[in-house]
């Protein structure tokens, strides 16, 4: 097929098995690839869980470097935190039409474990992490983290989703979740940084639409220590989510209320039809988190050891299909994508503005799970 | 792609993967060489399918029709034996689409002729802006529930909800109902929650005049889906209609222009 694209927006797509059993990467390959309409070849990628699991118990860090040679510095970097287990190129595979957009960089991944005598005193091993992947997107020029999960890793950059999913050969890989994104980039350039999934640590995320409230949740994340770097919106919602679930240890469904909280006329409606506790609730996470909405048009799917959380904005500014079969999850910007890999699943929706779709692994008994869940 | 012939101006198409252009192409050749009815199978979201076509002929549409389906419809009838995603019947002027199933968001949008039948529920902003020009009364009917800013900005038309697919306790349409609208008329089968309906509407209930439009538009959709007329007919309907037709007129309007009559 040509090249070509017309003016449409982003896609995305994500597949989770509940049972934690692997999935072949060509699904997701095949259902980001038949929204290829939907991007134009500036950017896509892939996440993948469970791909490592003879390292899962060390960081994975897939780190982008504009050089070879800056492979030293990052190097000297991760050794001041970390023990380095293992140290290697990324394979990748000749996919010519790639280069006549941009020259590709050269991928690293890093498998590590932290050092203990590396720990601030009031830090955590998650900290420290968080931490080393700010030092090096801030302080060593052209080189990026691309993901910094255990048993998981990012795989992205510029092209369609199939250029890209040649290119790092994603069909030769098997996770129990995947995530998937082709990107039309509007507001911020496309380069191969800017591409998604974001992640840090285990999350990751993919995101379809603008967050026009971008200026607000920087300000925010960066009285936490995040330090934006990757000249694009997304990158904001990943940091968010890591500091409302995981430092401040609120409940799932609390920290989608705070992202995509509803409407003050709806939470006075709570208190109207009787539900109080919910209308304390709705009003308190409005109040406290007033910062960490997300605004502007855009559906997102959150991906973490655990499950995959789709979402969208208040009004249903963009697209958002879910469907189930068995124990298999789909969630994607069109219904099509979706029945490409799984022609008859058993139930198909549309979920409503802001209310999360949450499908979680089997061994997760609520859906109000905590951190660490 | 595959193409096949299937007897005397029938053809087949096997879509796959291809992408639209290939199939739209394809369709509108063979309309050229006369078929009177075109079969999609295996359709994964191509797009547009429909437009760009004039005249009698029926396209049959197996799989999930993609974006903006029957997009400036100006005469095919096009059924969908399964989903259908967003968009369907984009500014179309004339035909009928049916879907057997369900649709997205933004349908019939600017929507100014045709009929519109979909069996299941639709996403948010259904029927948004459809208009009406003298004889060109566009019909929208949705079978199952809507979502938000349905019917919103609308300047013409009718557009019927029938909730059958409704369940105890559910909403049958969302909130933003009819906001802005300033022409046409929406009919929905049981009651809209007043905190979702739009302040430049008021609602009635349907005298003899409306039942007879409803009854005559209903039959379509009753003979399309097979469900008996009586039935749908059975549940009280809503009639939704805008109190001004230039809600906005003063909004930007200068005092003095409004004190001196010039704007009313």
């Amino acid at each position: 097929m040509n090249s070509y694209s017309e003016m449409s927006g982003c896609g995305l797509a994500g597949i989770v098995n509940r049972e934690g059993k692997p999935i072949p990467g060509k699904y997701i390959y095949d259902s980001i690839t038949s929204m290829k309409e939907r991007g134009n070849g500036m950017g896509a990628g892939y996440a993948a869980y469970g791909i490592y699991p003879d390292m899962k118990e060390f960081y994975a860090f897939h780190i982008m470097l504009d050089e070879i040679d800056r492979e030293s510095e990052v190097n000297g970097v991760l050794n001041r935190f970390f023990k380095i287990v293992k140290g290697e190129v990324i394979p990748t595979r000749e996919v010519p039409s790639l280069y006549k957009k941009t020259k590709p960089p050269v991928f690293y991944r890093f498998f590590v474990e932290p050092k203990r005598e590396a720990k601030l005193p009031t830090e955590s091993e998650e900290d420290l992490v968080v931490r080393a992947v700010m030092t090096i997107n801030e302080k060593v020029k052209g080189a990026y983290v691309i993901s910094s999960g255990k048993n998981m890793g990012a795989f992205k950059g510029v092209g369609h989703p199939d250029e890209i999913g040649d290119f790092f050969e994603i069909k030769e890989y098997e996770g129990y979740i995947w995530l998937a994104h082709t990107r039309f980039p509007t507001n911020t350039p496309g380069w191969w940084g800017g591409a998604h999934p974001f992640t840090l640590l285990d999350w990751a995320i993919v995101h379809n639409g603008e967050i026009t409230s971008y200026g607000t949740n920087k300000r925010y994340v960066e009285m936490y220590g995040y330090r934006c770097t990757l000249l694009t919106d997304t990158e904001v919602a990943a940091y968010i989510f890591d500091l409302l679930f995981r430092k401040h240890r609120l409940p799932i469904r609390a920290v989608f209320t705070a992202m995509a909280s509803p409407f003050w006329k709806d939470i006075e409606h709570y208190k109207e039809s009787g539900l109080d506790k919910v209308y304390e609730m709705a009003k308190t996470i409005r109040t406290v988190y007033s910062s960490a909405m997300l605004n502007g048009p855009f559906a997102m799917l959150f991906a973490f050891k655990d499950g995959i959380i789709g979402f969208n904005d208040r009004i249903k500014l963009r697209p958002f299909v879910a469907a189930e079969k068995g124990e298999v999850v789909y969630m994607a910007s069109e219904e099509s994508a979706i029945r490409v890999v799984c022609p008859h699943p058993d139930k198909v929706w549309m979920p409503k503005a802001g209310e999360p779709v949450i499908a979680l692994l089997n061994y997760c008994d609520s859906e109000n799970v905590c951190y660490p869940a | 792609m595959e193409v096949k012939s299937l007897g005397e101006d029938i053809y087949e198409i096997v879509c796959g993967t291809s992408h639209y252009r290939e199939v739209n192409s394809k369709v509108k050749e063979l309309v050229l060489k006369g078929a009177k009815k075109v079969i999609l199978r295996e359709v994964y979201g191509q797009r547009y399918i429909g437009t760009g076509i004039k005249g009698k002929v029926k396209i049959e549409v197996y799989g999930t029709a993609g974006n903006d389906l029957g997009i400036f419809l100006f005469g095919p009838e096009i059924e969908v034996f399964g989903n259908a995603q967003d968009g369907v019947g984009n500014t179309m002027k004339e035909g009928k689409i049916i879907v057997r199933g369900h649709a997205g968001d933004v349908c019939g949008y600017g929507m100014r002729g045709g009929k519109v039948y979909i069996e299941g529920d639709v996403g948010y902003r259904v029927g948004i802006h459809m208009k009406g020009y003298k004889d060109l009364v566009p019909t929208f009917i949705v079978g199952g529930k809507a979502g938000n800013f349905f019917g919103e900005y609308m300047a013409g038309g009718i557009l019927i909800l029938l909730g059958l697919t409704k369940r105890a306790g559910e909403d049958i349409v969302g909130d933003y109902c009819a906001t802005g609208m300033h022409g046409g008329v929406i009919f929905v089968r049981g009651e809209v929650p007043s905190r979702y309906l739009g302040k430049e509407v008021k609602v009635f209930e349907p005298d003899l005049e409306d039942m007879k439009i409803l009854t005559k538009e209903l039959k379509g959709f009753s003979d399309a889906f097979n469900i008996p007329l009586d039935e749908i007919l059975s549940e009280p309907f809503t009639k939704i209609v805008p109190v001004s037709t230039r809600p906005y007129g003063r909004l930007y309007a200068h005092r003095w222009a409004v004190a001196r009559g010039l704007i009313k």
